[in-house]
């Protein structure tokens, strides 16, 4: 007996913005109609584009932005545990990006300047719901494993649509000059 | 350089680089004949106007099978050179990691973005992250001069700002202070900032920082995306582009011709 025809499963890749901007998500759709032939070789697990909450097992994760928060912290190691490729995207995810100048800074001082009112009183929000911050913006690969990197701020569609392709063939993905870009 | 003896090749005064013959003057570097010759051998704190440095280690090359710095190192008569090979690069581009990660390099935040030299040397050795764990220093900024800023979050300590300044302005505004981790460029004033030192806006000082350090004032992003110095080609293919039009290679000029995209080497 033939077996029937098997139809090649489609690989499920999730997204993710931690202490970003969704800038490289906005340059994920940049790739304009492309993405129909994305469509054709993956379906999104957790996205905002499908707006699923938790990451099941997943075959590439990106991540977006760097890890400021607890939350963000428990949402990088779920898409690590659920995903066989995590791909850093953008520049807050390679180095911290932009949110990492608060490195510099003691984040009590931050927070007193941003939520002190007119009068001069502080009034941080404290609230059991709020993540707790941490200490520093990290990369994220100063909390998981990464297997790609991806710079730029955002990476461009075409830097994207390039690695994702490079990727999704079984080709080693590599970006080279003038897809390279850091800013 | 002034004190390099430049009464022409001799048929005898060649070498190779990975295999091509690459003829030089007696008293030239390595570095300076291939640069010549259109070869591009990465580098940081090698200036054309300034004595040799060897501190940055990117112009690292293998010379008859011993690594060398190809900035300090004589070109002499046979010498095999290698540079463009993958192991060479995978060092320097251990040594470009390291200092993305000592200091805080955010390109997206940087006015020097596309006209930066450790960016652009990131961009040919195709440096994707910078793998080490970040340092995140917390050092001074400087902005109480009133044309030049110092940022010495962005120093790589190449000491060009130094030497140009000792060498070339004749008014020693710039030395390396410290030891170690804690090592940095300190000013020479009397309060120790630039707005009370001898630095004017016009010095080769001010101009010739490869990173985003020593910058200008209100000037910044004037240039838009895609029409910066290194935006449509690397900084390697621009030394070959200068070298065979006999253009003298200075790669952080700010007024660099502009490089087309795509040239026929």
């Amino acid at each position: 007996m033939n077996a029937p025809h098997q139809i090649a499963r489609k690989l499920r890749v999730a997204t993710t913005s931690l202490s970003g901007c969704f800038g490289c998500h906005m340059s994920l759709l940049d790739i304009d109609e492309r993405l129909l032939e994305l469509a054709h070789l993956v379906e999104f697990d957790r996205s905002p584009i499908t707006d699923i909450k938790h990451c099941g097992p997943c075959d590439i994760g990106l991540v977006e932005g760097g890890v400021c928060n607890a939350e963000n912290v428990h949402v990088l190691r779920e898409l690590r545990e659920n995903c066989k490729v995590l791909v850093a995207l953008g520049a807050c995810a390679v180095n911290g990006g932009l949110p990492a100048q608060r490195n510099n800074l003691d984040i009590n001082q931050c927070l007193s300047q941003v939520y002190r009112n007119a009068d001069g009183v502080v009034q941080v929000p404290n609230d059991p719901e709020l993540p707790l911050l941490l200490d520093k913006v990290y990369p994220i690969n100063e909390i998981v494993r990464v297997d790609y990197f991806l710079p730029g701020c955002p990476p461009s569609g075409d830097t994207i649509w390039k690695f994702l392709t490079d990727l999704l063939t079984g080709r080693t993905p590599r970006i080279e000059h003038p897809l390279l870009k850091f800013d | 350089m002034s004190d390099y003896n430049t009464s022409g090749f001799d048929s005898a005064n060649m070498f190779s680089i990975d295999g091509r013959r690459i003829p030089f003057k007696p008293g030239q570097t390595i570095l300076q004949a291939a640069l010549e010759a259109g070869v591009y051998i990465p580098h940081l704190c090698h200036h054309p106007d300034l004595k040799p440095h060897g501190s940055c280690k990117l112009c690292t090359v293998t010379v008859n099978g011993r690594n060398g710095s190809a900035c300090t190192a004589r070109a002499l008569p046979g010498l095999e050179v290698e540079n463009d090979t993958p192991a060479l690069n995978d060092r320097r581009r251990v040594l470009l990691q390291m200092l993305f990660v000592e200091g805080d390099h955010f390109c997206p935040g940087c006015e020097k973005s596309g006209n930066c030299q450790l960016q652009a040397l990131a961009y040919d050795l195709e440096m994707v992250a910078p793998h080490f764990r970040h340092f995140f220093p917390k050092r001074t900024v400087d902005a109480s001069h009133p044309d030049i800023w110092l940022d010495l979050n962005r120093c790589i300590m190449c000491e060009l700002c130094v030497r140009a300044s000792r060498d070339i302005d004749g008014k020693n505004v710039f030395m390396l202070a410290g030891r170690g981790a804690n090592s940095q460029v300190v000013v020479n004033s009397p309060t120790g900032l630039l707005k009370d030192s001898a630095l004017t806006a016009d010095d080769a000082a001010a101009q010739i920082c490869p990173v985003g350090a020593i910058l200008h004032k209100r000037v910044g992003y004037s240039v838009p995306i895609g029409q910066r110095q290194f935006d449509d080609a690397t900084i390697g293919h621009q030394v070959e582009y200068l070298a065979r039009r006999h253009i003298p290679i200075k790669p952080v000029a700010v007024d660099a011709p502009k490089m087309p995209e795509k040239e026929g080497v």
